[in-house]
């Protein structure tokens, strides 16, 4: 059985179709890029996997459970973590806080408990302080803890929001332009990290990026978007020859 | 080898020498409790101070109750919630009723406490009422509503002749003393404090951060913002509560919009997100008043000028988002310290 499969999700945003009939079936401990002109409705399968949209048709499951209809949290709690094209960590909060936050739903305790904080409080406090600090060491973001995460350069920033996404134990991970704002040799490094990150912890990944060069260095197998239908799939050396991803991103051929 | 010699410390060097020693001191905050406690049972006794600033120290401790309440909400949460009055009115009128209609007067001392918890969970259910349609919207549409809510309970006191109807209800005993608002602003203080540094409290954080990102992040934001906001109106009941029976008469009138402008006026005076902030803006904002009393009506003219000097130069307030050292619990002021002294430790053990 497929880790994540989409059957025909189709998405409307009034009369507007931003995704329309999109099929994925995801194997564990794939590396599946999609990529597509600006506006091709990328981000938006992002949020209709997380549960930020709610898709207009078809069904989208993770190990068998049913995403379409869950909130957010509930789908995270499923392990599916992601990051943003505009990182949008917790700024005015220390990195360890955005960390810890991550852990909520790990955290047993109730309201009563942090009313007074008794009972199991102090155990799963420390317990998740502990886990926030071994993962921020693993991602040598340590030293930075007790910084408000707005404080950190922007590739600190980068690197805590994919932290912070690991932290909520995810299987799947979904990385939207990781590579934005990175020069051709920071995108090497990162290609490095993304291989280190899926083996370290044992991830599935699906990565939505602009960057050919990180795409087609990494990536097992590739989806092609555009105006929100699929309209190639394939290893990344067939996309890169198919006549129709070409017309998409650089404008039909003139015959003359 | 040669001493260094240390250039004599300026006073501002010596005073924030002082200042660290008092804030990273924590045995000092049991011994203040303790003090604090005994000088509240002390001072009405033996008539230490006088008791119209007796009066005003019941009122101080009252208004930290609400400005932290409602701190929660606007600071911690980062709605903006401006009805704080309509859930101090509900503990108001629900305490004043059981000491002046059910409770036998004579066990009215004993029973107090009671009828200002009863007040307070009044507030609460109240407040989880108004609660759950209302965080179906967000910023701008929350003021609305809760200014709405205020309105409502204004309206709805004024049209129920059983307690008074817009005249109120007069003769309410003075129960409120000095020892409990100290101990009702302590389990406040503490109440709230603990629900900030808590899983519940940083999910209420990561809403104000960024509410989506908060979802994603396996943050149950329904649950945290519904917490809050019950919480929140709880402890503004229990203000009200000890309120009726500081002023002994209460009508619908005393808890309009302009009480709940007063609140607000102390969250941001204070500064948002804190509660040293809390505490300090309800202070200054109650003792100032009383101290302008002579200027006449000038005294409100130089308040509000006071308020746009204070968002033009700090528009978070006074503490706005930072936290005097003694309000943090101390395993998460020293989580990272501790951790990485074991992780040293560690380190140490293995390559001996």
């Amino acid at each position: 059985m497929p880790l994540l499969q989409a059957k025909s999700v189709t998405h409307y945003f009034g009369g507007l179709c931003a995704v329309s009939d999109f099929n994925l079936d995801l194997e564990k401990g794939e590396l599946v890029g999609i990529i597509g002109p600006n506006g091709a409705g990328k981000t938006t399968v992002f949020n209709l996997i997380t549960g930020v949209y709610k898709a207009t048709r078809g069904s989208i499951t993770m190990n068998g459970h049913e995403l379409v209809g869950l909130k957010p949290n509930q789908v995270t709690a499923l392990g599916i973590a992601r990051t943003f094209q505009n990182i949008r960590l917790f700024k005015d909060l220390s990195v360890l806080d955005n960390v810890r936050i991550a852990h909520y739903s790990q955290v047993g305790y109730t309201a009563w408990e942090s009313f007074f904080h008794i009972g199991r409080y102090r155990n799963e406090e420390a317990r998740v302080a502990q886990n926030s600090l071994d993962l921020l060491a693993v991602f040598k973001l340590d030293a930075y803890a007790d910084d408000l995460a707005k404080n950190l350069p922007y590739g600190l920033q980068r690197r805590l929001e994919i932290a912070r996404a690991l932290a909520t134990k995810p299987s799947l991970l979904l990385l939207d332009e990781p590579a934005a704002g990175m020069n051709p040799n920071e995108i090497m490094l990162l290609m490095d990290f993304i291989r280190w990150i899926r083996e370290e912890f044992d991830l599935t990944i699906i990565l939505i990026e602009h960057q050919m060069r990180l795409v087609m260095g990494i990536c097992e197998r590739l989806k092609v978007l555009d105006f929100g239908a699929t309209i190639a799939e394939g290893l990344p050396q067939e996309i890169q020859a198919n006549p129709r991803v070409l017309e998409a991103y650089l404008g039909e051929q003139e015959v003359t | 080898m040669a001493q260094t010699s240390h250039p004599p410390l300026t006073l501002r060097q010596k005073l924030t020498q002082l200042w660290e020693k008092i804030a990273t001191n924590r045995r000092l905050l049991p011994i203040l409790l303790v003090v604090g406690l005994a000088l509240s049972f002390l001072i009405p006794e033996f008539n230490l101070v006088n008791p119209y600033v007796q009066l005003i120290m019941m009122y101080v401790g009252i208004n930290i109750i609400l400005t932290l309440s409602l701190n929660l909400i606007n600071g911690y949460m980062g709605e903006f919630s401006v009805g704080h009055a309509g859930f101090m009115a509900v503990g108001a009128y629900i305490s004043a009723v059981l000491t002046t209609q059910i409770f036998a007067r004579d066990l009215n001392p004993w029973l107090f406490p009671l009828a200002v918890l009863a007040g307070g969970i009044g507030a609460a259910l109240i407040g989880l009422i108004v609660a759950i349609p209302s965080f179906k919207t967000r910023g701008d549409y929350l003021a609305i509503v809760t200014l709405a809510f205020n309105m409502i309970v204004k309206s709805v006191i004024e049209n129920i002749e059983a307690i008074g109807g817009p005249r109120g209800i007069p003769g309410i005993p003075r129960l409120t003393t000095l020892p409990w608002v100290f101990i009702w602003t302590v389990l406040a203080v503490w109440v709230i404090r603990n629900f900030i540094y808590s899983n519940h409290g940083r999910g209420v954080l990561s809403i104000r951060e960024d509410e989506i990102a908060s979802d994603l992040m396996s943050v149950n934001t329904r649950k945290s913002k519904l917490l809050a906001f019950t919480l929140s109106s709880f402890f503004a009941g229990i203000a009200g509560a000890l309120f009726a029976h500081v002023l002994q008469f209460i009508s619908p009138k005393v808890f309009d919009i302009l009480k709940s402008t007063d609140i607000l006026i102390m969250v941001y005076l204070g500064g948002i997100g804190s509660i040293g902030g809390s505490i300090l803006g309800a202070s200054i904002f109650t003792i100032l008043l009383e101290l302008l009393r002579p200027l006449g009506m000038w005294r409100m003219v130089l308040m509000p000028l006071v308020l746009v000097l204070l968002m033009l130069f700090r528009p978070r307030g006074i503490m706005g988002m930072r936290e005097f050292r003694w309000f943090v619990p101390i395993d998460d002021l020293e989580a990272t310290r501790r951790w990485r002294a074991r992780k040293e430790a560690g380190d140490a053990a293995a390559s001996s």
